[in-house]
């Protein structure tokens, strides 16, 4: 594969489409709600009116609205098609010639939709994930011939350092600094790893970019082998998301196939070859110390830091560990420049943020906005308030996360504004809550499913978040005394100094951050002969 | 060979480069309380018992496993650093079965010396009385789970020094318990070179000789860092 080879191919990729186009999502969420049986029933009126040489019917990953599945888009009149039937789905094909449609009309308009800005999603729900030549159509792996041939390694890294990027996984740690740290270590033997564990509850945004756009991630994590010195990355992806992997190990051929991947990519003396490894599911093999135990084969149990990864990781050598939606920056980053994605967010926090908006929300699916933006019209405009009541909170980065109450939704949505307000960026979860939502339980949630999580290495974790999750249930249940809160307050702090990782440091934040602005609603469930006590009247 | 100079708890200390903190305040006469750390094996970090403060540092880190540093100033016994390790305790006695007035290691138990040390008396949080079995099926020792506390001494011992591997950890979170083989009886597991190592290991009564009761258990500690430095250092230190 040479880059005239590329262009060729792009440009076959392009003349091909037909005049008209219907993409259906095939990512899982609108297969769950039966896509598959629209697209059959499509394809037969297709080829019933013999229209197939006009009209495309490609499948294509996520069009975002998920909970108003299956979701169809057409071309070129860009209309948007939700709760489709496999009745009422036929009379698309009439609205191509201005007809009108059975299937409900979705407002490609309202702010849910325009109000985003894809760049890790540009190309879902337009390119077809199974096909690397609707990706090499819009540009694919145009960026890694571009970086093998017009810079250095050192000048990659020093592009990713001045984009500003940080990292997706939860951590916001820059990506630049990371890069060059793993860059600098000697040694010929140095790893990539892509982090597709994705364990929080309510998040769903890995899974889908690895579902709408894999090559995207692959492109990314070669990018990256370039820069740092690796020749071998790995993917590191739940077994519970079948149809990522199935596309991944897809992608990973056809790139193959193309000389895009292993040895000789563009003939410029870079190999990069990428396993897939499936994690059976645990929440802590997302922790990378966790995570790279796992891969070697072993137990996986976190292990304290330093060393880090970077400096000792996949069998002792230095390693790369970034996230799915970070190493889908890296590709626009290189194709548009550094200082276009800098100006793009915040001066700290820079680029958009994919967001899993869901709970008792009216749009619940994916967004992606440019950080900064603020709750609120993330919420109020993007989401469409809440289903009945008033909106209370929301709820950022699940388990490691807190909450944040409506009177702060102007926040801009930043690493360092969540950090102000107790809770984190996270992975990209948001769960909206209601007025009717419980804080207390909320809290018990989360302590329970850490609970189960924690992989009892150490005793604060272990012996720790049962403990928690004990007083908590007891304060739900009315059981609770005065003392059982100071207890639970002493605990959670010495839970997050005590534990070995990030799983058991961060376990007491949602119990933090629910004291912090609903401590009403602990005391109010004490036990009732407490109430006087603390100065609160049973109704 | 060079040399860091540090603060621990206000004293200048002296040590080589590579030493940890521990090994530090050990040769500085400065105790640090310690469960799952054994000389000779390799640090699990996982009981939290010798965390300290170090200065410049946000987090409280592992003594076991933090190199000593030139500069460096640690405190190893504040408040808080006190209040925490009594907390740690209090988990440890709720979490299992320690009922040491019939304990083969009553008396001679580094669970037992370390609680009294932090000054734990009673637990703030419940007993979880968890359900939890003995295994008499070895013909020499015999393993109550009721008293183990997850430190995986044995798991390490095991592995590193007899090189047998019959140990490992089952299951996760509150649910983990040491398993023996493929989750065999310890008496069927083949690998099993009736050592004692594991024995030796163990700070409580977990592990056991069989025929010894209330109080009667004794460990031979001396016996396995002398197998680790004579195999390392090929000095005979006994
Ligand atoms: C308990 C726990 C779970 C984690 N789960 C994930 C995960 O599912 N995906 C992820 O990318 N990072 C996860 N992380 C963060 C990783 O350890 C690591 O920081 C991250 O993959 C680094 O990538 P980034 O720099 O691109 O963010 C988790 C951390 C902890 C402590
Ligand atoms: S904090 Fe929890 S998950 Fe992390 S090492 Fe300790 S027990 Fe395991
Ligand atoms: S007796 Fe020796 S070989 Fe057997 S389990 Fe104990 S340490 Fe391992
Ligand atoms: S059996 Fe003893 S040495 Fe092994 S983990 Fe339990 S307490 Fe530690």
């Amino acid at each position: 594969m040479d880059i005239s080879e590329l262009y060729r191919l792009a440009e076959r990729g392009r003349s091909r489409r037909k005049p008209f186009r219907i993409r259906c999502c095939m990512a899982a969420g609108c297969q769950s709600s039966g896509a598959i049986a629209v697209k059959q029933v499509l394809a037969d009126a297709l080829s019933a009116a013999g229209l197939n040489d006009k009209v495309e019917l490609c499948s294509v990953g996520c069009l975002r609205f998920c909970g108003h599945g299956p979701m169809i888009a057409t071309d070129p009149d860009e209309a948007l098609y939700e709760r489709v039937t496999p009745e009422n789905a036929c009379s698309i094909l009439g609205a191509l010639n201005g007809e009108s449609s059975m299937a409900p009309r979705c407002d490609g308009n309202q702010p849910f939709f325009a109000d985003q800005l894809p760049i890790v999603l540009e190309n879902s729900g337009q390119i077809d994930p199974s096909r690397i030549e609707d990706y090499i159509a819009v540009g694919g792996y145009e960026s890694l011939y571009q970086v093998l041939y017009d810079l250095t390694p050192a000048e990659t890294v020093a592009a990713i350092t001045q984009s500003g990027l940080r990292g997706r996984g939860g951590g916001g740690y820059p990506t630049g600094l990371k890069w060059s740290t793993v860059a600098k270590m000697s040694g010929d033997q140095k790893y990539v790893i892509c982090n597709a564990d994705e364990g929080d509850p309510g998040a769903f945004m890995d899974r889908s970019v690895l579902e709408s756009d894999p090559h995207r991630v692959l492109e990314g994590m070669a990018i990256s082998g370039y820069a740092i010195g690796a020749s071998h990355g790995f993917i590191y992806v739940r077994a519970e998301y079948p149809l990522a992997i199935q596309r991944l190990q897809k992608a990973i051929q056809q790139a193959k196939r193309y000389g895009l991947l292993g040895s000789q990519i563009f003939d410029a003396g870079f190999d990069f070859k990428i396993d897939i490894r499936i994690g059976a599911g645990a929440f802590v093999c997302g922790e990378e110390t966790a995570l790279i135990h796992s891969i070697e084969g072993r137990r996986g149990n976190p292990r304290p830091r330093p060393p880090y990864p970077a400096e000792s990781g996949l069998w002792g050598c230095p390693t790369l560990i970034n996230n799915v939606e970070t190493f889908a920056n890296i590709t626009p980053i290189i194709r548009n420049g550094p200082d276009w994605f800098r100006n793009i967010g915040t001066a700290g926090s820079a680029g958009t943020k994919v967001f899993a908006l869901t709970g008792k929300v009216q749009n619940t699916g994916l967004i992606e906005v440019p950080m900064g933006t603020t709750l609120r019209r993330i919420v109020e405009a993007m989401g469409g308030g809440v289903t009945e009541g008033r909106v209370k909170a929301v709820q950022t980065g699940g388990p490691s996360g807190g909450c944040i109450p409506a009177q702060f939704f102007d926040t801009p949505v930043d690493y360092e504004s969540l950090q102000k307000l107790g809770t984190i960026m996270g992975s990209g979860g948001m769960i909206v809550m209601d007025d009717n939502t419980s804080m207390v339980e909320i809290a018990q949630f989360y302590m329970e499913f850490c609970r189960e999580e924690s992989c009892g290495k150490c005793v604060p974790c272990r012996a720790g978040t049962v403990q928690l999750h004990e007083l908590l249930s007891k304060i739900v249940n009315h059981q609770a005394t005065v003392v059982d809160l100071e207890h639970l307050e002493a605990l959670c702090q010495m839970v997050q100094e005590m534990s070995l990782c990030g799983l058991g440091q961060s376990a007491p934040n949602p119990v933090l951050s629910t004291l912090r602005y609903f401590r009403d609603e602990y005391l109010a469930r004490l036990k009732p002969s407490m109430l006087e006590e603390v100065g609160h009247h049973v109704r | 060979m060079s040399v860091n100079t540090l603060k621990i708890d206000g004293q200048d200390i002296a040590v080589e480069e590579g030493a940890t903190i521990l090994q530090a305040a050990r040769e500085a006469k400065i105790p640090i309380p310690t469960l799952c750390y054994l000389e000779g094996v390799s640090p699990a970090a996982a009981c939290r018992m010798c965390l300290v403060e170090v200065k410049g540092s946000p987090k409280l880190l592992p003594a076991c496993h933090t190199a000593a540093l030139e500069g460096m100033e640690v405190s190893t016994n504040t408040p808080k650093l006190q209040s925490f390790r009594r907390m740690n305790m209090e988990l440890l006695f709720a979490e299992g079965n320690h009922v040491c007035a019939v304990c083969v290691a009553n008396g001679n138990c580094e669970l037992q010396d370390l609680a009294i040390r932090v000054g734990m008396d009673h637990s703030r949080f419940a007993y979880r009385f968890p359900d939890r079995k003995v295994d008499m099926s070895h013909p020499q020792f015999g393993i109550d789970h009721n008293r183990c506390i997850l430190c995986t001494r044995c798991v390490r011992v095991c592995d590193e020094i007899e090189g047998a591997h019959v140990w490992d950890v089952a299951q996760r979170g509150e649910h983990c318990f040491i398993v023996s083989g493929m989750n065999q009886p310890w008496g069927k597991v083949d690998a099993c070179t009736s050592c004692g190592k594991c024995v030796d290991a163990c700070p409580t009564g977990a592990i056991f000789r069989k025929g010894s009761t209330i109080g009667e258990k004794e460990r031979d500690r001396e016996k396995l860092s002398f197998l680790v430095t004579a195999r390392e250092k090929q000095q005979w230190t006994r």
